[in-house]
């Protein structure tokens, strides 16, 4: 029997959440034994390649590149998660959301004290994706399964809800498990 | 009935409250916890974050307000009441700025607790960003309104405790907010880090400065158990 698949990606996040899920040790042995890795950082594949069992998501949606990833993602993804409180509220990125966009582009491009732009231009190639208007939640932008809170959620938790999951159970978290810190 | 006492049932178990005593006290009392929030044990009850309710001989009241009275059937850990529960727990996040992930209350918080205990991975509702002002006009104190849920505590334990009555509230509805009795904020006014108010707050709206993060992670008021554990008896317990 084929191993279930596992993609993850982080989208609006700091990569915390995958360094927690290094963080599991030497289960992580087990969790390769377990399952294959689709699109993920941990690998560097760019591109899902087939069509995944879980997807692990971190960060919340700040750009138009990270809707576009997590739609990809809930397409190619029976089961898909919320990692993380970027994914779950937007975290850190969204205390943006209380300043109009206009103001963050000035204060980051043009008035900030350490600001050193002559050509007082505001970065504006096509290559680079656009921003949201706020930071979201993923779950504001497309369906989520499960939902794992937690900056970052700890090893344990991310180890127990895997392996649930893995086990065709739902992530039941115990009370010391779920935290939103 | 003996000694004046008042029989009631709470989930079906006996209780017995003493004459004056409200609902959620005599539940107290018997070593039953009915959750809530804006209810603190010395200050007069305000019935206003509705956690408290429970489902007398039917019909829904605070149990922070509602006296105790013989023969009354009250249900608290209902599902229907912990589903209300959770949605105003639910509520009170979207509808403020609540960043756990570095807030200082965070692991002693009482909303963040409410939350824990009722599992609450992800709200229902969307985040709604408002804006809200600081106040850290005060050399030992911050007023941080994002996290503020509008309880009320600060402002009751200010006015019963302190014999100051330096917070209020102005504005209507959404626009309701925490205020101070100086223009200047809460450093033109008599608040002290040591009043009492500032202890009433139960999330990171009302911080004393300097003294964050004291406590590790692992040994602070809720992380190992839920909130209410200090309250819980089983029947027949003392």
């Amino acid at each position: 029997m084929a191993k279930p698949k596992v993609a993850t990606t982080s989208l609006a996040g700091c990569f915390g959440c995958h360094m927690s899920l290094l963080d599991i040790d030497e289960r992580i042995l087990d969790l390769v034994d377990k399952v294959d890795f689709d699109r993920s950082p941990i690998n560097d594949i760019k591109e899902i390649r087939g069509t995944v069992d879980i997807g692990l998501i971190e960060g919340g949606c700040a750009n138009e590149e990270n809707v576009r990833v997590l739609r990809e993602f809930r397409e190619r993804c029976r089961l898909l998660i919320s990692v993380g409180d970027c994914a779950i509220n937007g975290g850190v990125p969204a205390l943006r959301n209380l300043v109009p966009l206009g103001e963050c582009f000035e204060e980051a491009y043009l008035s900030g004290p350490s600001v050193d732009n002559p050509s007082r231009r505001i970065p504006d190639d096509p290559e680079i994706p656009r921003l949201l208007d706020r930071v979201r939640p993923c779950h504001e932008v497309v369906k989520i399964d499960y939902h794992l809170p937690g900056c970052p959620p700890s090893a344990d938790t991310l180890w127990a809800a895997l392996t649930a999951l893995l086990a065709g159970k739902s992530p039941e978290l115990p009370y010391e498990l779920v935290k939103y810190d | 009935m003996t000694d004046g006492t008042i029989p009631l049932t709470v989930d079906g178990r006996p209780i017995e409250a003493r004459p004056g005593q409200t609902i959620l006290e005599a539940a107290e009392a018997a070593g039953i916890y009915i959750p809530r929030l804006c209810w603190l044990q010395g200050l007069s009850p305000s019935g206003s974050c509705r956690v408290c309710t429970v489902r007398v001989n039917g019909r829904p009241q605070a149990a922070c307000t509602q006296p105790a009275a013989p023969g009354m059937v009250v249900e608290n850990d209902t599902e229907e009441l912990r589903a209300l529960r959770r949605d105003l727990i639910d509520m009170l996040f979207v509808e403020g700025n609540h960043f756990c992930m570095f807030c200082e209350k965070s692991g002693n918080c009482e909303l963040q607790a409410l939350a824990y205990r009722f599992g609450i991975t992800a709200p229902k509702y969307p985040f709604l960003f408002p804006q809200r002002e600081l106040d850290a006009t005060h050399p030992d104190l911050l007023i941080d309104r994002n996290r503020c849920i509008l309880c009320g505590r600060c402002a009751r334990a200010s006015r019963e405790l302190d014999g100051k009555a330096l917070f209020g509230f102005t504005g209507r509805g959404p626009n309701r907010r925490l205020a101070v009795g100086a223009a200047a904020g809460l450093g033109a006014t008599a608040a002290d880090a040591a009043d009492r108010a500032m202890a009433a707050c139960p999330t990171g709206a009302l911080l004393a400065k300097r003294v964050g993060y004291a406590v590790p992670v692992g040994r602070r008021r809720y992380d190992q158990a839920p909130i209410g554990s200090e309250v819980a008896r089983p029947a027949g317990g003392e």
